[in-house]
């Protein structure tokens, strides 16, 4: 399938929006399925992710956005009919009941290994919902369960600085700031190593690609 | 717009033309060094030298154009100069979230504003930004409500506003001026400012890449050397006394003028270094390869344009 018109648009606006500069830290775009994990603080995060890969990787690669905001009227169209984005309950961990809460995360997970198929590769914010900016938060279980059930994919870790400055949480104005995208080197995945251990180390790989 | 292409007289071309013979010359003695050294170190040198070379011939052209279309062409570039120089600014200083509508205003209010009152020659373009927007600045942030480093804040606002717009606007500003003698208003000055600004940065680099040794301000800029500097103003100041055919100036009042801008543009050089060095970073951007992003290349001009606007007002104005 080939990308929505609307999307090199979008994409376009967007990157010059936030003057984003790429750079590819000890790894380079590859096309093979990859799973890219990254820090989460503004609205704009998964638009400019997409508009920093290089073209003939965007349309191998679907965002994860969270149901309960992009399910809505216009927002869904830009997230699913454009950019082809895959829809998923928030995690709420703990709430509901050990089992409730499990059973509707391993939905989840085989939902996005539904959705990745054999040839779409994924853009995930662990965090599971926008930070400040200035700390990254824990990581949510997801990314964990997603690579037990796809070993071979590629992770690559992404930190994108500024974009909180540009388009903070609550705000529709933005503010011209020049924003950074940074691609780390791939993170290998052990199914031996403890799920909190795996956790950690993920979001180390993201904080370290940190600029200052 | 035929006044305009009446007023691209032959001494504008000419200028034009020896910068563009200039540049050749540069490009073809760039390939020619390129090949007969050896060092690595060198060919560093000499590779930076010819991206800087090729982002001139771009520089050049993009200035040129705007000059051709007539004063708004040159408003608009600067007004988009501005804008892209007071972006690398902010990006580089500490905001915090409560600022984001006082910088929202500054961005799509204020830059705008400078130069529209610049194209309708409203001379209220003096005082807008330094009276309106700096009472406007920390008047929303105090709405906005978060006091943690009030006044740091508000005053690194203000100053990028000064220094990206208010300072930077004064270059097409020459355009709006009236000057006795029948001599404009047209692209000239602008013209001259710009050459003499801008081969002053060149001169001193080159002269410092050839006799520097003195360290002038060995924290705030490594690699500017009194030699460079000495070498540098003195060749660029005769230069611009030669250029006095283009401008209403005596070829002593021109040397006086280009001294003027020189030294200006060297204090804006050291400025806008010492702010990259106190937030750790080389450029303030990538936009223009071999140069760093638009304050890199511009420092110098934002020094020099609004001294050397009051300057020719008052000596040569119709006030």
């Amino acid at each position: 399938m080939s990308a929505h018109p609307l999307a090199g648009v979008i994409a376009g606006a967007a990157r010059f929006v936030s003057g984003v500069q790429v750079v590819w830290l000890g790894s380079r775009p590859q096309a093979r399925q990859t799973v890219y994990f990254a820090n989460h603080t503004s609205h704009l995060d998964f638009v400019v992710l997409w508009s920093s890969l290089p073209e003939n990787l965007r349309e191998q690669t679907r965002p994860v956005a969270a149901q309960d905001y992009w399910e809505s009227g216009l927002r869904r169209k830009v997230a699913v009919d454009v950019f082809n984005a895959l829809l998923v309950p928030r995690g709420r961990e703990g709430a509901g009941g050990q089992n409730g809460a499990s059973a509707r995360a391993s939905e989840t997970i085989d939902h996005l290994v539904l959705g990745m198929g054999d040839c779409y590769s994924l853009i995930i914010f662990p965090e599971g919902t926008r930070g400040t900016g200035e700390e990254v938060a824990p990581f949510k279980s997801g990314l964990y369960y997603l690579c037990r059930q796809k070993p071979g994919v590629q992770l690559v870790p992404v930190y994108m600085e500024n974009l909180n400055r540009i388009l903070p949480k609550g705000e529709f104005l933005p503010v011209p700031f020049i924003g950074r995208v940074a691609f780390g080197p791939p993170m290998a995945f052990d199914a031996a190593e403890p799920k909190a251990d795996f956790l950690a180390r993920a979001r180390d790989a993201v904080c370290s690609l940190r600029q200052s | 717009m035929t006044q305009w292409f009446a007023a691209i007289n032959p001494q504008l071309l000419w200028a034009l033309g020896g910068v563009l013979g200039v540049l050749a010359v540069a490009t073809i003695a760039g390939l020619v060094i390129k090949l007969v050294v050896k060092t690595p170190s060198a060919q560093g040198t000499i590779d930076n030298l010819n991206k800087r070379i090729r982002s001139w011939w771009v520089m050049v052209a993009i200035f040129a154009l705007t000059l051709a279309v007539g004063p708004i062409g040159s408003l608009v570039l600067f007004g988009i100069l501005s804008f892209l120089a007071l972006r690398e600014y902010i990006t580089l200083v500490p905001t915090r979230r409560a600022d984001h509508h006082t910088l929202f205003w500054t961005f799509f209010l204020f830059t705008p504003l400078q130069y529209f009152l610049l194209g309708i020659k409203w001379s209220g373009f003096v005082i807008v930004i330094p009276v309106y927007a700096f009472l406007f600045i920390p008047a929303t942030m105090a709405l906005a409500g978060d006091i943690q480093d009030f006044l740091e804040r508000a005053a690194k606002i203000q100053w990028g506003l000064m220094i990206c717009v208010y300072c930077m606007s004064y270059a097409p500003a020459l355009l709006t001026l009236d000057i006795r003698g029948g001599y404009g208003p047209d692209a000239k000055l602008l013209l001259f400012l710009v050459i003499v600004d801008q081969l002053s940065d060149v001169l001193q680099y080159v002269w410092g890449k050839l006799l520097g040794r003195h360290k002038i301000a060995p924290v705030v800029s490594p690699n500017k050397t009194w030699e460079g500097f000495i070498g540098g103003v003195l060749s660029a100041t005769a230069v611009g006394a030669g250029l006095w055919w283009m401008t209403p100036f005596t070829p002593a009042v021109a040397a006086a003028m280009s001294l003027l801008i020189t030294l200006l543009g060297f204090a804006g050089g050291l400025v806008m270094s010492a702010i990259k060095r106190d937030r750790g970073v080389k450029d303030y951007g990538t936009l223009i390869e071999g140069h760093g992003g638009i304050l890199d290349r511009m420092d110098s001009v934002i020094f020099a344009a609004p001294v050397f606007f009051h300057v020719v007002r008052f000596f040569y104005g119709i006030l």
